[in-house]
């Protein structure tokens, strides 16, 4: 095999996105992605059974698209990887199930790997297809989507990367199309909030800001909680519209958002600081949203970290992500991953690799 | 031809239309599907010494079968036949222990039965066999709880698991007479359990 500039195709069906990508070493030379979005819309999030099935509809011709991209033979692979966890059991299944069969039939080494430090091996690719460089580390890593909204410190991509704190409740993308919807706004909620929030003021209500007080900051400092927050939008837009005033949805969406917002940031730049690491690396589908690169540019910058953002392309759920981390971890010399590994929903960042 | 069927337990065989059943390896287990799958091909494979290149074409089961573990099976052979630039083709899971009853001697009318979880069954109704040997499936497959099953007056048979084996040679059979496969579609037989949501729920009393 080689260990110098591997060529990997990874799968990713974590979610609600089907994902495949192709890397050559730190090299992006496909990142092919099929999203049932469209149909969890009328349901107001992900539906597990329906993004399965979408996977599994859309799993071939992924690959097939990918490969075209990448203009590589599969017998010219030298590994195929596979996200194992975190995420929805049956969507991942399908990505285990058919990167098990691939890797056999070509008879290629398989790599198992973790999704959310899949969302880290992001940052040695360039989206524009340029040779990508090596990730700086130490780094902390603040990954936020629909699904998870994880604070990392990440010592040794490929051996070492230790969870400081997670959600306890909603991840901050759900928080996001919940308050969507109170607001009467479409699925996915992140993009509405971030357009309904233009031109409204973010200082307009104060919301609460989960896990932030002193007691709270003891036990939970690097936690995060949503569901307090969503409650009380909800609480505070139920008694305007009982009170028959109108709902300011501008000032509404900016005042939430800025409360999301501030509370990411906030907790990702005080681990930076008490881990003493200079570096803040951004990841997940939130990334797209425009008020967190910018008060995440602004208190690093004001802080003296500095703030990595990987393309939005590759922020989103990915099988690039996925090729590259099995491509690092191919270059460290790891080994290959045995055929028995599962579908681990809860899968520790401990575990960058499954045996 | 590979063959894998992950619709009740795992299970995945090589055959062949003249040297029949070369190798099969099969997990009874209805919760492993995807810890098992990957290995129980490349042991079939292994134990067939059939290589890859050899392979005319790979055969999944279709269903019916408990959404999760049926779908391993599926983008299994897909991809699997992706990986080895081979055809897939779909069969029907029940027309594989149909096929394996009328082999085994059963004449006449026959109701399949799987178990489809929330105390209800896959089946699907069978005529007799053809004279190639082929299950002549006369309606189904169907959802039903046990007291509401249609037939009742047909001799029933339950499988808890259906043979990869049995899967394969139906498809070699079906193939070797020019009989249509089943469609390319996972047999779910259930729609997801969505309820639409009619708008947000109040929080305040
Ligand atoms: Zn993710």
């Amino acid at each position: 095999m080689n260990r110098d500039a591997p060529l990997v195709l990874g799968i990713e069906t974590s979610c609600d996105e089907t994902g495949v990508g192709i890397v050559r070493g730190t090299r992006l030379l496909a990142n092919t992605i099929a999203s049932s979005m469209d149909e969890h819309a009328r349901y107001g999030g992900v539906v597990p059974e329906v993004a399965a099935r979408a996977h599994l509809e859309a799993m071939g011709p992924t690959l097939e698209a990918a490969l075209a991209e990448a203009q590589v033979e599969l017998a010219d692979l030298d590994a195929v990887a596979v996200t194992s966890g975190p995420g929805l059991a049956g969507a991942l299944m399908v990505g285990v199930g058919a990167a098990k069969a691939l890797a056999v039939s070509l008879g290629k080494p398989l790599y198992a790997v973790n999704h959310l430090v899949g969302h880290v091996g992001a940052d040695v690719l360039d989206a524009a297809g340029g040779p990508g460089h090596p990730i700086e580390l130490p780094t902390i890593a603040l990954l936020v989507s629909g699904g998870h909204t994880s604070l990392l410190h990440v010592r040794d991509l490929t051996a070492d990367v230790e969870l400081l704190g997670e959600t306890i409740d909603d991840a901050a993308g759900e928080a996001f199309d919940k308050v969507a919807r109170i607001l009467g706004l479409p699925y996915p909620g992140g993009p509405q909030i971030d357009k309904a929030a233009e031109g409204g003021d973010p200082a307009a209500i104060r919301f609460p800001r989960g896990l932030s007080l002193p007691k709270d900051l003891e036990r939970h400092r690097y936690d995060f909680s949503f569901s307090g927050l969503k409650t009380a939008v909800a609480r505070w837009v139920e008694q305007r519209a009982d009170a028959s005033q109108p709902v300011p949805v501008a000032d509404v969406a900016a005042s939430f958002r800025e409360a999301v917002v501030d509370v990411l940031v906030s907790k990702a730049v005080n681990a930076c600081r008490d881990r003493g690491v200079p570096r803040l690396l951004l990841g997940g589908g939130v990334v797209a949203n425009r008020r967190l690169r910018e008060v995440a540019t602004e208190r690093c910058a004001a802080a003296g970290i500095e703030l990595r953002i990987p393309a939005l392309s590759l922020c989103t759920d990915n099988g690039a992500m996925i090729a590259a981390l099995a491509a690092q971890l191919i270059m460290a010399g790891h080994g290959p991953s045995s055929l028995r590994f599962g579908a681990d929903s809860t899968l520790p960042v401990t575990d960058i690799q499954v045996a | 031809m590979l063959a894998i069927d992950t619709s009740a337990g795992s299970s995945v065989a090589v055959v062949d239309l003249d040297r029949g059943v070369i190798a099969e390896k099969s997990v009874d287990d209805h919760r492993r599907h995807a810890e098992v799958i990957g290995s129980l091909i490349a042991e079939a494979l292994e134990e067939s010494g059939v290589a890859v290149g050899a392979l005319s074409a790979v055969a999944a089961g279709m269903g019916p079968g408990p959404f999760t573990g049926l779908r391993v099976g599926i983008a299994a052979a897909r991809a699997f036949a992706l990986g080895a630039r081979k055809p897939v083709v779909g069969l029907v899971s029940h027309d594989a222990i149909a096929f394996d009853a009328y082999r085994g001697g059963h004449t006449g009318p026959l109701l399949v039965l799987t178990d489809a979880r929330r105390r209800e069954l896959y089946w699907s109704h069978y005529a007799g066999a053809d004279d190639a040997g082929l299950p002549t499936r006369a309606s189904g497959p169907g959802l039903a709880a046990p007291d509401e099953l249609p037939h009742v007056d047909v001799e029933r048979r339950e499988a808890a698991s259906v043979s990869a084996a049995a899967l394969g040679l139906l498809a070699e059979l079906t193939w070797a007479n020019g009989r249509p496969f089943a469609a390319d579609e996972a047999l779910y037989l259930r729609s997801p359990d969505v309820t639409l949501s009619a708008g947000p729920k109040r929080v305040t009393a």
